[in-house]
């Protein structure tokens, strides 16, 4: 039963990741990119890491891509579709260099011996908030200090650059 | 081989291979955050193998900064367009000497 899902949820997130980077206009661009992350978040839940999946829906395809949405819609672009695209040898070579980075990494893990996941064996409560938090305030203290750190000079670097001229400062 | 190992594996590559392909900025930046989520589900994965909840923990780490990073580069982009007009990656030719 969680294969055939899977293999379904696979199945989406890949389409719509190539329907992301493949689409003329950026507003489907970020509408599919939505539709893989919460097939991500989907894959996530099967991997029972529950608390994450929902940090996941609410930051990545909330925030963040409403944040795309905001600047698409400040942006006006409607001329920039009429320009023609790249010229066929450097899409060549750009889909050449993907293939290639695709097939060293498969040889790079083919070795990799997994073996099956089993969830049955996991704690019961892995992947809640409780423990989550237990793990990051206690282990992880620092770098949770240092993120709120990195946070506020993006804030500030963020109003900064977003300013109408920096002259006047 | 596990599926998700593979599955991880022809995301990043999608991401990078849009990153490469295309010339719009904003649809780099999506490709750069396909790439990053790639290696978030992939960091899940390990870390329900090896019953072990660090690496769930690392994967807000990265969330954080991509957070920012993407915070950091819109409003770069904005910026851009304000000046320039277009955000087509081939327009920024001020650093070429």
């Amino acid at each position: 039963m969680a294969n055939i899902i899977f293999y379904i949820l696979s199945g989406i997130t890949l389409c719509s990741a190539l329907f992301v980077i493949l689409s003329k206009n950026p507003v489907y661009s970020v509408l599919s990119l939505v539709i893989t992350f919460s097939c991500i978040t989907g894959h996530m839940l099967l991997l029972s890491a529950d608390f994450l999946a929902v940090v996941n829906l609410i930051v990545y395809a909330g925030a963040i891509m409403v944040l795309f949405l905001f600047v698409i819609m400040m942006l006006n672009l409607n001329d920039a579709a009429a320009q023609p695209g790249k010229p066929f040898l450097s899409k060549l070579a750009a889909f050449v260099a993907g293939g290639l980075l695709l097939i060293s990494l498969v040889y790079l893990l083919k070795g990799q011996q997994t073996g099956h996941i089993d969830l049955s064996t996991l704690d019961n409560n892995f992947g809640s908030a409780q423990e989550l938090g237990k793990i990051l305030f206690n282990e992880f203290l620092l770098p949770f200090e240092i993120t709120s750190v990195l946070f506020l000079s993006a804030m500030i670097g963020a109003v900064m650059l977003g300013k109408k001229d920096l002259k006047d400062y | 081989m596990s599926e998700y190992l593979v599955l991880c594996c022809i995301l990043f590559s999608l991401g990078a291979f849009g990153v490469l392909i295309r010339r719009n900025i904003l649809v780099m930046f999506m490709s750069i955050e396909l790439m990053l989520n790639s290696v978030n589900l992939l960091l899940v994965y390990f870390s329900a193998i090896h019953n072990d909840q660090s690496g769930q923990v690392f994967v807000f780490f990265i969330m954080a900064v991509a957070a920012a990073e993407i915070t950091i580069g819109l409003a770069i982009l904005v910026m851009i367009f304000r000046h320039i007009g277009s955000i087509k990656i081939d327009s920024l030719k001020e650093l070429k000497w």
